[in-house]
Order: C-alpha cells, then structure tokens, then sequence
C-alpha cells in the first residue's frame, strides 16, 4: 500500500513535473532549412514581393489603419484575435527581433519569449517557406519599412482558449515537417505548389479543419488538401474533386481571377477579395501561370460539370408570367438586369450564377450575405473598376431573401438545399451588429 | 478667409468626359495633377443604384443629378435689344455636376461629324459659293480634318465600347453601316444593339424609299468590354432609365464605367469636390495663367491654386463663363464682329413626327438610351444648298429611349391634357405609338454669342454670363426641309394618326421644354488668333498654357449630338500637350 503511495506519488510529481516544464520550458525552434550564406541579400524588391506571395498585408492591417500595425479583428470560433504589430517598432512591433526569432515565428508559431501564436497565424503552412523567403521577408519587414508604434489589443478568447501553452499540444498534431518538398518533376508545377502549400497559405481557408481544428492536410497528394473549408462565415469552395469549384476552367481563367479577382465565370467575395487586393495581383506573370498551371493539374481529367444549355428555369423567368412563384418574380425584379434569365451574366463583369460555388454551397450564408450587404471587388492594375453590386437587404424581407436564395440555389443546373428565413434573419443581425 | 496651396503641375477643371480624359493622359505622363470637381462625388454604388436611381420625379422632373441654378445659372435674351433675364429653372438644356458631370446622364448617341462639317465656311464657298451665305451668318472652319481627327475618335469610341455598324472602312462602303460617313480605320468595338419593333419599322420604311438606315452608334454596351484603361462594361439590359439617369449597370459609357477607377489608381493624381472654380488667374504680363482660384465649400474659403497648366474641362458654358471672367481673349462684341470669347454660340435644330397605332405594342418600357436606326440620306454633305435655300442637314432617326410614365407618353391630337379623358386617352395610347426625328445642325450668327450679363452676379458675386440665342430662317427653312422629308416616311408606315412638331417661320427660342443639351460654341477653334479663342489643338491663343476642352470649341453645331466630337478632340489636344507642349512649353501654332 505504501509501495503504491510513493508510486502514485511520483507519478504526480513527474507529471506535475512534466507539466510545469510543458508550459515553461521553451520549445526548440526550428533550424533554417537551407544554409545560406551570412552575407546574402535579398535582391530589390524581393522582399516585398515575398511579402506579396505570404499575404501578410490583409491580416496584418486593420482596415482604416496603418500598414503592417497590426489590429486587425480575426473572428475565430474562439473568440476575436487581434493580430500583431509586424513593423520593426521596437516597443509595440517586431523590432530587435533576431532573424532566428522571425523565423521561429513562421515556423514554430512562437515569439522570442516563448509565448506561442494562435494558429489565426498560419504557421502551418509558413512551415514550408524557403530559407530565401524567410530571409527576403526578415529583410523587408526589419530594413524596408518605417516602424509604426501601435500597441496591438488583447485577444479575445474564452477560458481554455486563452491558455497559450495548450497550443504546444495542439502543435504536435497540427504541424507538419518543415521546409517544402515538391510532388512533381516539373519545375512550373512545383513552383504552383510551393506558392499554395507555402506562402500563399491557401489551404489555411480552402482546406479544412478536423476536430481539433487544425488543417485536415497541408499537402497536395492528400485529397483533403484544398477541398473546401470556411472562412468568416464564407465557404472557401473545393479546389478539387467533383465539387471544385474550378473544373473546367482554363489555365487563363485561373490566372484572370487571382490577377483581377473576376474571370469569365466568377468573381470573388468575401476574405478572397483581400487576398486578391493584397496578394495574388501583384504576382508576376510567371507564378501566376505556376499557379495556374497547378490548379489545372489538380483538377486534371474533370471537365465543367455538365449544364443543359436550355433550363425550365430560364424559360420561366422569359415567359413573364405574372402567376410565377415569389422566387423567380423576386429575381426578374432585382437580379435579372445582370445575371439574366440563363443565370450566365457576361465575362468578367457579371458573375454567373448557375453553378457558382457561393449559390450552390452547402452553407448558404456567404449566398445571403451577399443578397443582403453586396460585395466590391477590389481595384486592380488590369481591372481597375472596382465593380459593386449593391446589397438588397434594405428593400427585401427576411422571407423574400430566403425566396430568392431559395430560387437561385435551385435555378437552372443548380441543385442546393433550400434557405430559410430564421437563417436569413441571423446573418441581418450580424451584419446590423457589425454596421453600429 | 482664403488660403493658398502648393504648386502643382496641371490643374484640371471639372471631372466628367474631357477632364477625365486629360485626367488619365496627363497622369501617364506622371505629372503631379488636381482635378477640382464644383459638385459631388458619384459611383455607380451607391449613386446609381438599383432601385433608387430609377425614380422618374426625382432625377427626371426634379433634376437630381443637374445643375442647380441657385449654384450656377445663366441670363438669356433672345436678340440685342432685349433685357436679359436669368433662367430659374432648368428646361431647354441640363448641363450635370458632380464627379462624371452630364457623362453620366447622356443617352449615349455617339457619333462622328460629316468631313464637310469640319470645314464648312470652306466647303459651302468652294461648292456653291460665297454668296449663298447670309449675311450675319458667322460659320467658320476648324481649323482641323476628318483625317487628322480620325485616330482620336477611334481611341475615343474604343475607349468608350462604342456599338455600331461602320458604313465606311476606309473608303470601303459597307452594307448595314452608314454610307455617307467619313471613312473609319475599324469597326465599331462592339457590334450593334438589337433593336426595338419602332426602329425595325421606321427601318424597313426607309429602306421600301430606297434610303440607307443603319444602327445608330451606342455607347450602351452590347456585350462585356474592357477598354485600353481595363476599364468595363457590362451588357446593357434595356432598362430605359439612360438620359437624366447614372446607369444602374455599368453598361453605359460614362467617367465612371470607363475611366475613373483607372485614374484613381495613379498616385500623382488627386481630386476634389464640391470646388468650384471661380476664376482662372494670370500673370502680370496676362501671356500665361499661374492657375484657379476656387471656392473650398467644405472650408469655406477661396483658395489660390498654383499650377504650370490649366485645364479648362467644365461644361462648354461654364468654361466660356470662365474665360470671360479671368480675361481670356477679347470679349466678342457683335456689333464689330470683333473679339473672340462668347462668340458664335449655336444649340441644335430638331424637330420629330409622332406616330399613332391602335394595334401595334411598342413596349417602350425595353429600351436603351440609344438603340434605334437613322438614315443620313439628308446629312449636311447630301443636300444642295443652293438648290434648297438653306446651309444644314440632320440625320434621321427612330428609335425609342424611354417609356417613362410621366415624360415618356405621347397623346394624339384632340386628347386633352388633363381630366378624365386624358386618363382615358394615356390607357388607350401608352405603348401605342413611336417617333421619327430629325437631328440637325444650327449654324453660328454674328448675334448669338455669351457674355458676361451686366445685372445679374452669382452667388459668389460673379456676374452671370448673359447668352444671347435665338432661331434664323436659314435653320427653319432646313427643319422643314426635314418634315418634308419625314412625312412622307411617316404616312408610309400608315399610322393610324400623326403629329408633327418642327419649327416654324418665326419661331423664337423658348428655354423652358427641353430641347438638347448641346449648346455649342463660346470658345471657338479656329486658325485665326482674331477669329477664334482657342488654336487647332484647344490651346488658348493669348495664354499658351490653358487648354480648353468641349463643344465650346464647335465654331457652329454640327449635326449630330457633340459627345464623339467633344471626346475626340480630347484626345487630340491630349496627344498635342504630351507630345508637343510639355517637352516645350509654348504656343503651339
């Protein structure tokens, strides 16, 4: 009995032990992933570009503020996250910072004193930056920019969320290896690879997240990678597999769409819209088509899903028939001038509708939202109009709105659950609360 | 209060067709450059949003997106010896303000001028010679060719996503397109609208008289276009809120759709509203300008703005109302002819047929601000003038741009205009009838012109400037040449009943129905420093560092609407200050 006393003892104490060290011993960082030369330099304008392809602009800002002072509000289920200061401020940004204390940030999720980043960081998937990027980054955000002082806010996040040294546990389950290895031969593709899994964090949105919230996969041969996830209430549509949003689409307009954020089918809303005005406009025409390329051979061998070219729908909608349901007559009323009766709008201007991935995902949120509230596209170096549709929540009812989302998820090839209006009447709320 | 800003390298005044185009030219060349704006700043959302903006009393009767005459008016009086008196209420002609200015309610008829128009004074004297001119008739050429403008309209209308049919590639004929037009590098960028059942009517009428119909050029976009800028277009939809309207759906050609969002892009250019210029200032020696003074309504103060280069991009009125006022060029005075600023203001000669059928259903409600089909079989360069008795000609033209309920209902004669039986008469009759047009040019006379009105003063204490119009028999004797031709047509296509509306012997000018706004003239081009205000290439004579844009320019209307005209000779003078003035500031003729 004693015998089991003194070994239950023990046990306590080791794990308490154990425990203690957990949260207080620091973690080992990462070593870089190539050796570089002390004196390398990135070349001009490299560092920004690199900051370009890592997006860190559309996190790092808050709308209104300065860049790179970091404040922006990142909703998480969690609770709000603020993110940080990222300018060489010494007192409130990341001045001092050594370049293995910048690299531990984007590998390791930690800061110089230990304190571990929320994943709102996407560190999973900076894991896989090149040493050159990590090094063409360090030397932007320290040399190339002004300190700005901005004291960042306290995250936000409920008990145990806001216990940090968790996160060393979710760690071991959500990181992968460092560094980036290519699944293919060709170097294009590669480079398209390297841009998503790396610095572009694309799966950070378009992947999703298993239990533990952690991105289900991080790389390209795993068919979880990029088959769709959600963002601030918005679907991040699969990039692969039968439901992609994607198939059938040409390297160029893959390349129309993260250089101008509209192509000939689409144009994109919610969080892609700063990706595009921060980002992926300002990638070179040579990763572009790398990405391009990429995201062809990731839908290889599926073609646009098949649409009848006449539709019931389209035929209701022309007749003009008074007797129409409220869904259809709602849609001639408001979204017909653009989109038309086909559902097809006209390139680059007006999205289609009938097999979009916003009006046929499984949650219709990102559908109603835009019903409600509109949406901008940003204002591009090739497609400068910032072309907006306005939003109709001050003109249609709860009841309408679902009606009409309820109308178009089922419109012409499209086959989407219906909307209700309780759904409608929790996303006005939320888009009120936000407006005051 | 007043304050004085820093230097900058160009100072443009008003942000609508020609001072965007100046705007995003001029930024090219990265010049540091302001554009002061007298209104509001306007996008299509939230400005011309579905539905708000499709509200006929608000932007058609009360005109929301107009001028206000408390902020900017003029006086009028039809002949020398009358008083002038100042126009309270807008009618005859609706200049805009605000970001985009009357770019963004125009109904989009975008057209080229015949070559013969260019050089009209030339053209009649070589043809039918000098005497056939009247007396007080003051026409003069441009001072610039078809040929030399031709590459400017051509980026114009691209730049603008223009749908037509061309008639002429170079000196090629083309069957469906206009054939009496001046000859045209390419087709139109975008093919034409599809026309509505009056304009395929009026069409095949004209052709059974072995007339020449063609689509009238639209700058309502047929299809998807993106411009040289990026800039784009959506497809029209036929909506029928075009002209007193921003469009809902970025499918008619205007500031906003096919420049603004480009320019606003470019660092080194900034504008402003709600500034309104309220003179250019010169220097000492008055040989050059050292840049506006303007009104900060939002500081409320005059503010001196320094700048190398002006340019005068408001409407075509305000920017003679400008030049009187800062003593640019002489004054025109009609008694000598002398003097060069106000002179040969002209407006347009129109005049239409209405035609009524019981059982056809026009559905005019469908309608774009310029589908439609015109003949040119009586343009300006297909008439004897010596034969007809008069210098002139107008495109025909059927097409219908509206079914707007409270403007947009034409009654047959004997329908009164008020009580139970119009009531009855608008049941019967919307949607029931069309009309046939006539667009024609007005020539310039020794006594129509603008100057500065010595009563009336603006609310800045301004005076007002004073124009003096009236109508002349040479352009009613061509109005009623017209009837006779459009009659005909119209008994042809055997409406159940007709009316016609053209000026008559006598007719004086009346500024209250809406007629067009396209008033002409004030700062005319010309070759002649003692004959007209601005040189070939819009340049001031006296101050070669202000450049003057608009259908001010006109020496006399043409006969079509000025918009092409006007964006075309932007992009001249643009062309002549980037590759010309700026690398040697100087006067370049």
């Amino acid at each position: 009995m004693r015998n089991f006393i003194h070994i239950l003892f023990a046990a306590l104490l080791i794990t308490g032990l154990g425990f203690l060290a957990f949260i207080t011993v620091p973690v080992q960082r990462t070593e870089p992933q190539t050796a570089l030369a002390d004196d390398w330099r990135p070349e001009e304008g490299q560092g920004e570009y690199a900051m370009r392809l890592a997006d860190c602009a559309a996190c790092h800002t808050a709308p209104d503020g300065e860049l790179f002072a970091g404040n922006r509000p990142i909703e998480s289920p969690l609770g709000t996250i603020y993110s940080s200061n990222i300018t060489p401020d010494e007192a409130t940004g990341i001045g001092g910072w050594s370049l293995d204390d910048f690299r531990a940030a984007l590998y390791d999720g930690v800061r110089p004193d230990g304190t571990h980043l929320y994943p709102a960081m996407p560190y999973e998937n900076y894991r896989k930056l090149t040493e050159e990027d990590i090094r063409a980054l360090y030397h932007y955000f320290m040399e190339e920019l002004e300190p700005v002082e901005n004291r960042t806010l306290q995250s936000d996040l409920s008990f145990p969320f806001d216990q940090r040294w968790g996160l060393r546990a979710w760690k071991w389950v959500a990181l992968g290896d460092p560094g980036f290895v290519a699944d293919t031969d060709d170097p294009v593709l590669a480079r398209g690879e390297y841009l998503v899994e790396g610095p572009g964090h694309c799966g950070a949105c378009h992947t999703p997240r298993n239990n533990l919230m952690a991105e289900a996969a991080l790389e390209t041969p795993d068919e979880a990678f990029l088959s769709g996830g959600e963002i601030d209430g918005w679907t991040a549509p699969p990039l692969r597999g039968p439901d992609s949003a994607i198939r059938g689409w040409s390297a160029q307009d893959m390349a129309a769409i993260l250089a101008t954020g509209r192509n000939a089918h689409a144009a994109i809303n919610g969080e892609m819209q700063l990706v595009v005005r921060d980002s992926t406009q300002f990638m070179n025409d040579e990763d572009l088509q790398a990405l391009a390329a990429y995201l062809v051979n990731l839908n290889d061998g599926s073609t646009a899903p098949d649409r009848a070219e006449e539709t019931e729908t389209e035929a209701l909608l022309v007749s003009a028939d008074p007797d129409m349901p409220l869904g259809p007559r709602l849609y001639l009323d408001n979204c017909n001038a653009c989109h038309f009766a086909d559902g097809r709008g006209a390139d680059e201007v007006f999205p289609e509708l009938d097999g979009s991935s916003l009006v046929t995902a499984q949650s219709p949120t990102g559908l109603i939202s835009m019903i409600l509230t509109g949406s901008e596209l940003p204002s591009t170096a090739e497609r400068p109009s910032s072309l907006r549709m306005p939003g109709f929540g001050d003109r249609l009812s709860d009841e309408e709105v679902a009606e009409l989302a309820s109308f178009v998820r089922s419109a012409w090839n499209n086959g989407a659950q219906p909307v209700t209006p309780a759904q409608v009447a929790e996303l006005r709320g939320d888009a009120e609360a936000k407006r005051d | 209060m007043a304050r004085t800003d820093p230097k900058r390298d160009v100072v443009i005044v008003g942000l609508g067709w020609t001072g965007s185009i100046l705007g995003i030219e001029l930024a090219q060349e990265g010049l540091d450059i302001l554009a002061l704006e007298r209104g509001e700043d306007r996008s299509t959302v939230p400005d011309f949003r579905y539905p708000q903006v499709i509200d006929e009393l608000k932007y058609g009767i009360r005109f929301g997106f107009m001028q206000k005459p408390r902020n900017s008016t003029i006086t009028l009086r039809r002949t020398l010896d009358e008083e002038a008196q100042p126009m309270r209420r807008l009618g005859s002609f609706l200049p805009g303000d605000g970001v985009g200015g009357a770019g963004i309610h125009w109904n989009g008829q975008t057209w080229r001028p015949m070559e013969n128009e260019y050089r009209l004074r030339s053209y009649v004297e070589e043809t039918f010679g000098a005497e056939i001119i009247p007396e007080d008739m003051t026409i003069q050429d441009w001072g610039v060719t078809a040929e030399e403008l031709e590459p400017f309209y051509d980026r114009f209308e691209y730049m603008a996503g223009i749908s037509g049919q061309a008639g002429n590639i170079k000196g090629e004929i083309l069957e469906g397109g206009n054939p009496f037009e001046a000859p045209r590098s390419r087709d139109y960028p975008l093919p034409p609208l599809p026309q509505t059942t009056d304009a395929l009517m009026f069409e095949q009428a004209a052709k059974a008289m072995g007339y020449h119909p063609f689509p009238r050029p639209a700058a309502n976009a047929s299809a998807a276009y993106t411009n040289e800028y990026g800039m784009q277009l959506g497809p029209c939809n036929f909506c029928g809120f075009c002209e007193r309207y921003g469009c809902i759906n970025y499918s008619k050609a205007s500031p906003q759709t096919c420049i603004l969002d480009a320019l606003k892009r470019y660092p080194n250019f900034a504008y402003r509203v709600n500034s309104e210029v309220l003179r250019v200032d010169l220097a000492n020696d008055r040989k050059t300008a050292t840049g506006v003074t303007y009104w900060d309504e939002e500081a409320q103060e005059e503010v001196t703005q320094p700048a190398d280069l002006v340019i005068l991009a408001a409407y075509s009125l305000h920017n003679v109302h400008l030049m009187l006022l800062s003593g640019i060029g002489e004054p025109y005075n009609p008694q000598t002819g002398e003097g060069v600023t106000g002179k040969n203001y002209a407006y347009q000669m129109n005049g239409g047929t209405t035609l009524f059928f019981k059982d056809v259903e026009f559905n005019p409600f469908a309608a774009a601000g310029s589908s439609g089909i015109s003949i040119d079989d009586f343009a300006i360069n297909q008439i004897d003038f010596a034969a007809e008795g008069f210098i002139g000609g107008s495109y025909i033209t059927a097409g219908q741009s509206n079914g707007q309920p409270i403007r947009g209902i034409a009654l047959p004669s004997g329908v009164p205009s008020w009580g139970a039986e119009w009531k009855k008469g608008i049941g019967d009759w919307y949607g029931h009838s069309m009309s046939i047009g006539s667009h024609g040019s007005n020539l310039a006379y020794r006594d129509c012109f603008l100057d500065l009105d010595p009563t009336y003063k603006d609310r800045h204490g301004r005076p007002l400037m004073r124009m003096t119009f009236n109508w002349k028999p040479n352009d009613i004797r061509m109005t009623q040449f017209m009837r006779s031709k459009i009659e005909p047509i119209a008994q042809s296509m055997n409406p159940d009943s007709w009316k016609s509306s053209y000026k008559g012997d006598g007719a004086r000018y009346d500024i209250r129905p809406y007629q067009t706004t396209h008033n002409v003239g004030g700062a005319i081009m010309g070759t002649d420093p003692n004959a007209s205000a601005l040189n070939r290439y819009l340049q001031a004579w006296g101050q070669h560092n202000v450049f003057v844009m608009g259908a001010g320019a006109f020496p006399q209307n043409i006969q079509y609407n000025p918009t092409g005209a006007v964006g075309a000779l932007a992009y001249w003078a643009a062309e002549a200050i980037r590759k010309d003035y700026l690398p040697n500031p100087r006067p370049l003729v």
